[in-house]
């Protein structure tokens, strides 16, 4: 199939980017939208030109490295998939696709489609972990938690931290990431020590490293490949609500992205 | 430091649901009052008007406790869409849903719209009726013996103006939309985490939008169409 891609070139942080336009021709629909990328980028080195900078690792749906809004959608048309485990059979021939990178002011693009999500880790390190103690590996069922208990906090933990749920939100809001790494510990008994203080200082660093506030639209339900559900987001609320009563976030809004 | 707190993104959403759910209440109960100007007779609305005005200072009270709700809703509502459009600086040169899950749609994406819309709306509405025309001006009517102010007589004479009737139509579409989202946003915004209550509340919002949208709009539809004609 022959395609026009119309791609997102940015040097870097500072430069201005623009849209390039260029031929995909004789592409197999059994290629992965990355393999086409890969194939036309091999063609533009011959041609002397810069490759197509983007993000991508393991190519199985499962790292959260690769991620770009193909016509106007986090990871393209599909849902429930990753950029890596699109297939070019979902496009038809003569289609023009326009490529962008993921947009928002907490995802400085580094170049062309990738951008920079040191945000996520900042909101892990804030409050995204468990104390644990060192030594043995503790006995299977030792702390019994209930199949449906374990479900949910598994349902949560699916997140790959692709960002492709601040790419879609209207608002570039990283709620549903944040709620997933908030709800999959809160569920745990494990997770209760910390409960207070990890959402209030996760919910500070969101906010400090500029996304914006969540108006419960749900776009980034439906963008998240692994379908994380915005019920999580209520549940970070409600943690957050009886919370905000006993514990004080350790920064501010306005003190900004480290 | 408790502002650290009051300036969160769910704080601030949670200002947003309540002043929002206690708006709804308030707009529930004008239009259980506003459903006597249905009734071809103007006595019991003016007598339910009369009533409102005989509460004194109760209804000042109430009239303040009202303003501040709805500016705490509306400098709530700009500070969050400011902070929203800052979160995205360059903006996509497409964009679509990916439909499913999503609740994108004309309600949620234009929520400040509606807003605005609807505030503009109410300047033009409490001008029109609280301070319109009144006993003075001759807009008096006789109940048990009693002088009052012939609202009634009022309301039956602005909807003559098909321009005004239009206006609150759109309005009140308005405000419809503003609820389909509004309403089952504010339980999501006060963290409901019953899953079977989210998918009824989402439906809910929809009933309760469209019945409070038809119920004022019907109100100068029906008083317009009554005094042409064609509905007697
Ligand atoms: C009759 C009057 C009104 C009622 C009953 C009402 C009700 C509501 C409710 C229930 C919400 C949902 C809160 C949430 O998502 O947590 C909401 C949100 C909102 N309201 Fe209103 N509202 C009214 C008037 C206004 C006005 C005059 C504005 C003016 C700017 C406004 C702007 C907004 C905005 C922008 C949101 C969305 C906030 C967000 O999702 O972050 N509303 N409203
Ligand atoms: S490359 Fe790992 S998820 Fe796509």
């Amino acid at each position: 199939m022959n395609l026009t891609l119309q791609v997102w070139r940015q040097e870097n942080a500072t430069k201005e980017g623009r849209f390039v336009t260029y031929k995909a021709d004789d592409i197999s629909p059994d290629m992965s939208f990355l393999e086409m990328l890969d194939l036309v980028n091999e063609r533009l080195i011959k041609a002397g030109e810069r490759p197509i900078e983007f993000e991508s690792d393991c190519r199985e749906g499962i790292c959260g490295s690769c991620g770009c809004v193909i016509n106007g959608q986090a990871h393209g048309p599909l849902r429930g998939v990753t950029t890596c485990q699109l297939h070019m059979r979902s496009f038809k021939d003569g289609d023009t696709i326009v490529i962008e990178p993921f947009r928002a002011k907490a995802f400085p693009i580094i170049k062309d489609l990738v951008v920079d999500r040191g945000s996520f880790d900042r909101i892990i390190q804030s409050g995204g972990y468990v104390t644990v103690k060192t030594g043995p590996q503790p006995d299977g069922n030792a702390t019994p938690i209930g199949k449906d208990v374990a479900d949910k906090a598994m349902d949560a933990a699916a997140c790959i931290g692709c960002g492709a749920c601040v790419a879609a939100c209207p608002n570039a809001s990283a709620a549903l990431f944040t709620s997933a790494k908030v709800a999959h510990m809160s569920y745990l008994p494990q997770g209760q020590v910390e409960a207070h203080k990890r959402v209030v200082n996760m919910i500070a660093r969101h906010d400090a490293e500029g996304f914006g506030n969540c108006t419960n639209i749900g776009e980034c339900h439906a963008a998240c490949p692994k379908e994380i559900s915005i019920q999580h987001i209520a549940i970070m609320k409600k943690e957050y609500i009886c919370a905000a009563a006993n514990y004080e976030p350790e920064i501010q809004r306005s003190e900004g992205a480290i | 430091m408790l502002s650290r707190i009051l300036c969160s993104s769910v704080f601030q959403k949670v200002i947003m649901a309540v002043t929002g759910l206690s708006l709804i209440i308030f707009v529930i109960t004008h239009l259980s009052g506003n459903i006597t100007l249905y009734f071809p007779d103007g006595t019991p609305f003016n007598k339910y008007a009369d009533f409102l005005a005989s509460l004194g200072w109760l209804l000042y009270a109430a009239e303040i406790g009202l303003v501040a709700t709805f500016l705490l809703h509306i400098a709530t509502a700009i500070q969050l869409k400011m902070s929203n459009s800052k979160a995205r600086p360059v903006g996509y040169k497409v964009y679509q849903s990916k439909g499913g899950p999503s609740k994108a749609n004309l309600s949620s994406r234009f929520m400040i719209v509606s807003g605005i819309a609807l505030l503009g709306f109410l300047v033009l509405h409490i001008w029109q009726f609280k301070y319109g025309p009144g006993i003075e001006q001759g807009y008096v009517v006789d109940i048990d013996g009693k002088q009052v102010r012939d609202l009634h007589r009022l309301v039956i004479e602005t909807f003559q103006n098909p321009l005004y009737v239009a206006i609150y139509v759109i309005s009140m579409v308005l405000l419809g939309f503003h609820l389909r989202h509004g309403f089952w946003s504010a339980f999501q915004s006060l963290g409901m985490r019953n899953p079977a209550l989210h998918s009824a509340l989402y439906k809910l919002a929809f009933v309760l939008a469209v019945l409070i949208s038809l119920g004022f709009l019907g109100i100068p539809v029906w008083i317009y169409l009554n005094s042409t004609g064609v509905a007697s």
